[in-house]
This record gives structure tokens, C-alpha cells and sequence, in this order.
């Protein structure tokens, strides 16, 4: 088990190191930040001189080190564009991104599963095939559009919801929190609605084909032959057995939603870490950029190394496999 | 982090129905945020026309961009000609309560012009400054310059003991990595006062009352609330969150204008767009450069259809110009502004006495996220380019990708805004884009030209103290601009704001700056 602990973790780090140099290519190439942080009335000689400060024109490899071994200690640097530490900035930014990760998810598991049930019990009706036509349309539409339309219908024609921003917020510590305000509730809505309509259909479909499998199943049969109410097979002893995909599903995809956020976060004015990065990029703000990619990789890594952990404990014979492999690439 | 306790202002009722309940506080949708609250962090107009509701500086403009006493009461030039003395207005308290004395403007003076100061350029010829008396401050200049009045009008002031106390009498380093005081606080002496703020969220001032100006506006506040996307900023001004936006996109305007409740402000921008062409000997291609014959750029200007391009991609909104600068700006006559009649076989013929040979190809620079509809009229351009035999290669790419090929020569013809700021006057483009690239001269002047006769004008006018004489200088050397088509001058560019309703002054400023401390609501 130690062996394979430590190969895993090994993994993550390499993983890492990877997501860090092609990070730090990509921003070599993007464009030069001097230009954007001098005003029209600096001269050839100033922008030298930054250029110099802000250590451009040492080597790539050297950036990279020297990259990596602040990372490593939590230091990305200061921010270009806000002067503010980069990690504080980002600290900053997460509560807001992940609130409306966590409300998006809520809202695909409280939509997506009951739509799933009824689409696969009641197969040949019209309300299930209105159902599963919605469901492609969620999947195509893009979620800018979604957005927009969101807020031309609640916000513009209706008025009932704030078409941007994140409304008040109550501070507990560090966390920044929108739950406890009526109006950081109200700037909540659509936003998460928005980042959250592809994932509703994602667990309706995946709830679905489930059911259809689990319902031509023996004990289901027998359950109904015994003359248990329909709604109790369908719901307490059929769905009970679909949610562990359900469930595996959702905790991968919040990594997902953090990353894509981005989309729905400009849309909506969200002050969140995604609105951060791409103004990070329109700035050419290489530390944000940079810490942004970091963050995010990491938390794969981090969910996809608990996971694989996670199985491993439950089932031996991964561990085995996978500390036999490990041994014999030791070996060469 | 944060030092001030967030400031938790309305319920979502007064959100949701901001527009009646809070009349007073203006809600200004802006398309970027500020980068922070310190008005030295980088030279960022926006930032600074944005701090300036709350720091201020020796002088200002007035409703009619002429310059006029601020913390300054008056000025006069010693004898020396280098030595410039200014008599400060008493009775000044910075937000913080502390007195405004002449130890503040010296110590804010040193800040800028600190040599890891991002902002030193907008003070070129300072030299130093000291104390005569409490209210008495000398500065002294590198030699005679007319120009310092403008380059001051930017300069905010801080209080020296805020500075000193809070570790923030430098500015913040970004290359040393350090955070400063000054990025999350601030303590001016302006109308506004800065109650909190939530980077990319909302920035909340509240008015100062203890202000030494008679206010002319009737607000006791104002929120700054970005919206980056122009589509929810428009929805955001259609549902009454916002009242005011500085940044209303030119494509949605059919749609403001119909609203009950929108009021569209339209001006002309002070910012003048034009080409620039390379004058190296050789192409980007490695071909022979034709543009260092004056006749193949006049061609070049020749081919391009103004009345198109103002009706077709501009909408109408647009100012044709001849000259390159605005006509508000001091050196601008109406002379210069005639431009070269579009003429496509006198073009031709042009490019045929030059010896431009047929088909020739060149990379045509421009970028995705800089002028108003830049991409479309190089788009328009090209075309019209290829109408008399030339193969313009078209480079679109956002700002960050293209100023450095810019900067270093890696473009054959590029696109160039410049709207003279924070000078208002026909210098700031003579010396930054005209003059020959020496030293602190000609940082804009990618295409490497050089005539010393302009030089010389531009150097005089530097130096010229007498305002007839000075402007009569720069109006010679932008006539050898245009005599010499060294860039292309298109049009002024449109400038739209927008109000609701209950907004009942809001005035527009050609250099595009909000000054909210004219508006008023209803």
C-alpha cells in the first residue's frame, strides 16, 4: 500500500510540474505584459527597466525554476494588474466560485434525478419525450446564450432577478458568503442555473439509462409481484440503486464545473476566480494566469489521486496490480 | 486583507428596485474595474480618471478641459525659468481629517517621480520640489517646459502622514513583489470618499462633506460596479441596476435609444485613429519597403474611402479628420484638418511614379480588442487597399499578441489610437509617435522615421515658455506630418454613455472621462 501511495503521489507532483512548464510556455508566447502596465508617456527606458525588474529577460529555464520553487512554497508572486499577492487574490475569489459550484450541483441533483426516473419509468409518454427533448437542448445550447436569454427573460423583461454581481455578502473568516443575504440568494439564481443546465442533463441521462437497467432486474419484479405501491419501487427501491454512479459522477464533475465556471462567471459579473482569469488574460497578468492553471490542476489531481486511493482501499487488487507494476518499473 | 469591514448597504428590495429607492446614489456600470486604489499603481487612464473623484491634484480641468486651480490657488514662474512656485489653497483636510499642507504635495511629488514609479513618465521634467512655507511649494524642472500645468492636472496628492504612518510613502514595486497600504486604502482630499471596496465587484463612495469646493452635484454617493459583458451591461441599464455607463456598445445603441427609460449621450472621442507605416528598408517579408517614398503613402492615403467607412462601419458616428489630433487639442487649425481628396486613379498613379510594384504584399497589423470596430475598418481598408493593386496580408490578434510586433518593426502597416491624454495638447503626440526615436523621444514612433527639422520644432516647442509661440511651433511640425503622410489620419472615434431617466445631468467630456462631480440626479 505505501509503495502504491507513494507512486500515486509521485504521479500528482510529475502532473503537476507538467501543467506548471506548459503553462509557463504558453504565457512566454501570449504577449508582453510591459506594454500594458506603462502608460502612453513612459519611455523606451523605463519599460527596459520593468522589463528587467520583473525578470523577462532571464532565460526560460531559469523562470521556470525559480517558478516552481516559489509555487512549491505557496508563492505565485504578485499580481500585475491588482498588486495584490496572487494566492490572496485567488483566496479571495474561491468562496464566490465555489457557492455557485455547489448551488449549480444541488440544482443538477435535485432537477436531474426525478426528471431521470420519470423519463425512464414512464418510457412511452409525451411528457418524457418533451423531457429528453429538453435534455438536448440543455446539451447544445451554449452556456453564454443560456445566460444571456436568462437574463433578458428575469432580469430585463420581468425584473424579479439582478442580471450581474453576487449582491451582498456576510464574511466568516477568510469565506466570503452570498447564503446569507436576500439578494446574494436572488444573484444566485441565475447564474447557477446557468452554469448548472448541461449537468442537469448530464445526471437525468445517466439517472435514466440506469433505471431502465435496474427496472427489468428480478428484484424489482419481485417487488412489484409482492404488490408494493408503484411509487415505492420506482423511487425508494429502483433509484436507490442507481445513485452510486450518480454519485461518482458528481464528485468528478465538480472539478469540472470549478474550471467552466469561467463562462457563466463573465456572463454574470460573478466575482469569481474564472472573471479573475480572464481578465488575467486580457491583461497579460502572467501570475494570475499562471496560478489560476495551478489551482485548477490541482484539484483534479487531487479529486483523481483520492479517488484512485479510495478504490484502491476498497478493493485489494488494484493494489496489488498496480504495486506489482510499480515494482517492476523500480526494478529497470 | 481587506481593512475596512464590508459595508453592507441595501436589501435585495432596494437592489431589485435601486432605481426609485436610493435616487441619490448613482449606480455607474463601467465595462472594466479599476486596478486599485492607488492612482501611482500604473498608468492606467481609466484608474485615474476613476480615483480622481477622490484624490486630486494641484490643478484640474475645468467643464471645458481648461486647466484651473484644484489644491493649488495660484502659480508663477521664477526667474530662473526652471523654478515653478505654487501658492496652495488653505483650509484643505484629506478624508482622514489631517490639514493639506505643502510637506504633502513634496512627499506625493517624490512618490511619482520615485524611480519604481510606473506613473514617472506622466511628470517627465521634474527635477524636485521643496517646501517654502506651509502653503508655498518650489518645483523645479529639468528647464523651461510649458507643460507642466497639464501633466499636473493627473498628479494626485496623498497625505504625507497617512504615509508615512501606514509604510506607503513609495510606490508599490510590482518587480520587488510587495504589496502596498495604498493598493486597498484610500485618503484624498477629493469630493468622494472611498467607503469600500470589492475588487471586479463593487466599489462604494460616499460624498465628502467637508469638501473645499461647492459641490454642483446633488449625489451622496456612488457605486462603481464593473460589468464586463456588454450584453449584460446593456441589460443591466434596461432593468435600472445601473444608471450610468461610460461604455455603452456602439452595436446596441438602436436598442438603448428605444428604451422608455435610457438616455443616450453621444459625443466625438478625442481620440484621433490612424495608420502608421514602416519607413525600414526592408518589408517584414524581406521585400523591398516602398513606403519610404512619401508618393507610395500618399497613394496609400488616397485609396481609402472616408465617407464608406464613416456610413458603412462607423454608423455615422464617426469624425472624418485630416489632422492628427482632435480639433479641441491646442496646436490643431483647420488647415491641417483638410484631408487628401479620395482618388483612386490619382492613387494608381502614385503608386506607378513610385515604382510600387503590382501585387505588392504587406502585413497590415491590427488589433481584435483595441479601437472602436478596429477589426472591421481594417477590414474596409484592405479592401480598398487591393482596389488599386496592393495585397495588404491582414493581422488580426488581441492587443497583448500585437503591441510587440509592433514595437519592434515586425509590422508593415499598423493601426495607432491616440487621444493626447493626460496632456491635452498637440506635444504628446509630436514628442511620443513624431519625433525621431532618441532617448525618452519617439517611444510610438514604430516605424522608425526621422526628420530632423521636426525634431528641432518639437524641441522648441518644449522649451517654449509663451503659449502663442509654442502652439504656432507645434502647428508648423504636425504641418510636416501631413505634408509627409508619416501616418494616415482616419477619424475621431464615437463616444457613447448612457443614462436612465432619473439621471438628470450627466455631463460628456471628450476625453472620455466621467466627472461625477457635475451630475445630478432627479
Amino acid at each position: 500500500m505505501l509503495a502504491f501511495l507513494l507512486k500515486r503521489l509521485l504521479n500528482a507532483a510529475f502532473v503537476m510540474l507538467a501543467v506548471a512548464f506548459l503553462a509557463f510556455m504558453i504565457f512566454r508566447f501570449f504577449g508582453d505584459p510591459v506594454e500594458m502596465m506603462v502608460n502612453e508617456q513612459a519611455t523606451q527606458s523605463d519599460r527596459a527597466e520593468l522589463r528587467e525588474r520583473l525578470g523577462l529577460n532571464d532565460g526560460l529555464m531559469t523562470q521556470y525554476a525559480r517558478f516552481v520553487g516559489n509555487a512549491v512554497q505557496g508563492d505565485f508572486g504578485i499580481s500585475y494588474r491588482n498588486q495584490q499577492d496572487v494566492m490572496v487574490l485567488l483566496a479571495d475569489r474561491f468562496p464566490a466560485t465555489f457557492e455557485l459550484v455547489i448551488v449549480a450541483t444541488v440544482l443538477s441533483l435535485v432537477i436531474g434525478i426525478p426528471f431521470g426516473v420519470l423519463t425512464a419509468v414512464y418510457q412511452e409518454r409525451k411528457l418524457a419525450d418533451g423531457l429528453q427533448l429538453g435534455s438536448i437542448i440543455g446539451v447544445s445550447l451554449p452556456s453564454f446564450v443560456v445566460g444571456i436569454l436568462l437574463i433578458l427573460v428575469f432580469s430585463v423583461t420581468l425584473g424579479w432577478l439582478p442580471a450581474f454581481g453576487r449582491g451582498d455578502t456576510v464574511d466568516i473568516g477568510w469565506w466570503s458568503s452570498g447564503f446569507f443575504t436576500s439578494s446574494g440568494r436572488a444573484a444566485l439564481v441565475l447564474p447557477s442555473i446557468s452554469l448548472s443546465l448541461f449537468q442537469i442533463t448530464l445526471v437525468m441521462r445517466l439517472v435514466r439509462a440506469e433505471m431502465l437497467e435496474v427496472l427489468r432486474s428480478d428484484f424489482i419484479k419481485f417487488a412489484r409481484a409482492r404488490g408494493l405501491p408503484l411509487s415505492v419501487v420506482h423511487w425508494r427501491h429502483a433509484l436507490r440503486n442507481c445513485l452510486m454512479p450518480v454519485i461518482t459522477l458528481t464528485g468528478m464533475q465538480i472539478g469540472n464545473l470549478i474550471a467552466f465556471a469561467l463562462v457563466t462567471e463573465t456572463v454574470f459579473q460573478w466575482p469569481g476566480m474564472g472573471l479573475l482569469f480572464i481578465q488575467a488574460v486580457t491583461f497579460v497578468d502572467i501570475p494570475v494566469m499562471a496560478a489560476y492553471l495551478m489551482v485548477v490542476a490541482f484539484i483534479f489531481v487531487l479529486i483523481n489521486t483520492l479517488v484512485d486511493i479510495t478504490y484502491a482501499y476498497v478493493d485489494p487488487r488494484l493494489r496489488n496490480d498496480a504495486s506489482v507494476k510499480g515494482g517492476a518499473s523500480n526494478g529497470h | 486583507m481587506r481593512l475596512k469591514p464590508k459595508f453592507i448597504l441595501t436589501s435585495a428590495a432596494l437592489l431589485l428596485a435601486c432605481s426609485t429607492a436610493q435616487a441619490d446614489v448613482l449606480k455607474w456600470g463601467a465595462s472594466r474595474d479599476i486596478g486599485s486604489l492607488d492612482p501611482y499603481s500604473y498608468g492606467d487612464s481609466f484608474t485615474i480618471n476613476v480615483l480622481n473623484h477622490t484624490y486630486e491634484g494641484l490643478v484640474r480641468y475645468d467643464k471645458n478641459l481648461k486647466i484651473e486651480p484644484a489644491l493649488a490657488e495660484s502659480w508663477e514662474i521664477l526667474d530662473d525659468q526652471i523654478t515653478w512656485r505654487f501658492k496652495l489653497r488653505p483650509d484643505v483636510t484629506f478624508h482622514n481629517g489631517n490639514t493639506f499642507t505643502a510637506e504633502d504635495v513634496v512627499a506625493s511629488l517624490q512618490r511619482v517621480s520615485h524611480e519604481t514609479s510606473p506613473l514617472k513618465g506622466n511628470l517627465p521634467a521634474y527635477v524636485s520640489s521643496k517646501v517654502v512655507d506651509d502653503l508655498t511649494v518650489d518645483v523645479v524642472l529639468t528647464g523651461p517646459y510649458p507643460l507642466l500645468l497639464n501633466d499636473l492636472t493627473n498628479i494626485h496628492i496623498f497625505d504625507k502622514q497617512w504615509m508615512v504612518e501606514n509604510d506607503a510613502e513609495l510606490p508599490t514595486d510590482i518587480g520587488a513583489g510587495t504589496e502596498g497600504y495604498a493598493t486597498y486604502n484610500a485618503n484624498g482630499t477629493g469630493p468622494f470618499i472611498v467607503e469600500s471596496r470589492q475588487p471586479d465587484a463593487k466599489t462604494v463612495f460616499v460624498v465628502n462633506p467637508d469638501w473645499w469646493d461647492t459641490p454642483e452635484h446633488n449625489l451622496t454617493g456612488f457605486e462603481l460596479l464593473p460589468v464586463n459583458s456588454a450584453a449584460t451591461r446593456v441589460a443591466a441599464m434596461l432593468s435600472g441596476e445601473i444608471n450610468f455607463t461610460n461604455d455603452a456598445p456602439v452595436q446596441d445603441l438602436p436598442r438603448l435609444a428605444a428604451a422608455p427609460d435610457v438616455n443616450v449621450l453621444e459625443g466625438v472621442d478625442l481620440r484621433t485613429v490612424m495608420l502608421g507605416m514602416s519607413f525600414r528598408d526592408k518589408l517584414v517579408s524581406g521585400l523591398d519597403n516602398p513606403f519610404k517614398d512619401v508618393r507610395a503613402r500618399k497613394a496609400l492615403y488616397q485609396a481609402i474611402d472616408m465617407e464608406q467607412l464613416r456610413k458603412k462601419v462607423m454608423r455615422e458616428k464617426s469624425r472624418n479628420a485630416g489632422a492628427v489630433i482632435a480639433p479641441p487639442i491646442p496646436g490643431y487649425t483647420e488647415a491641417l484638418d483638410e484631408r487628401f481628396a479620395f482618388d483612386v486613379d490619382a492613387a494608381k498613379a502614385l503608386l506607378a511614379e513610385a515604382g510600387v510594384p503590382e501585387g505588392l504584399e504587406f502585413d497590415f497589423n491590427c488589433l481584435q480588442d483595441g479601437l472602436v470596430n478596429e477589426e472591421q475598418i481594417c477590414q474596409a481598408i484592405a479592401a480598398m487597399w487591393s482596389r488599386i493593386g496592393l495585397k495588404p496580408n491582414l493581422d488580426v490578434a488581441p492587443q497583448a499578441v500585437q503591441t510587440p510586433k509592433r514595437t519592434t518593426g515586425k509590422a508593415d502597416v499598423y493601426t495607432l489610437g491616440w487621444a493626447t491624454l493626460p496632456m491635452l495638447d498637440a506635444y504628446s503626440p509630436l514628442l511620443q509617435i513624431f519625433h525621431s526615436k532618441e532617448g525618452n523621444s519617439g517611444v510610438f514612433n514604430w516605424g522608425d522615421w526621422s526628420y530632423p527639422e521636426l525634431d528641432k520644432l518639437v524641441q522648441s516647442a518644449g522649451s517654449e515658455l509663451d503659449l502663442e509661440k509654442r502652439i504656432a511651433l507645434e502647428t508648423q511640425a504636425l504641418q510636416i506630418v501631413k505634408d509627409e503622410v508619416i501616418m494616415i489620419p482616419l477619424h475621431q472615434q464615437p463616444m457613447v454613455w448612457a443614462t436612465t431617466k432619473n439621471v438628470s445631468d450627466m455631463p460628456l467630456f471628450p476625453d472620455n472621462k466621467p466627472r461625477l462631480w457635475y451630475a445630478s440626479m432627479k
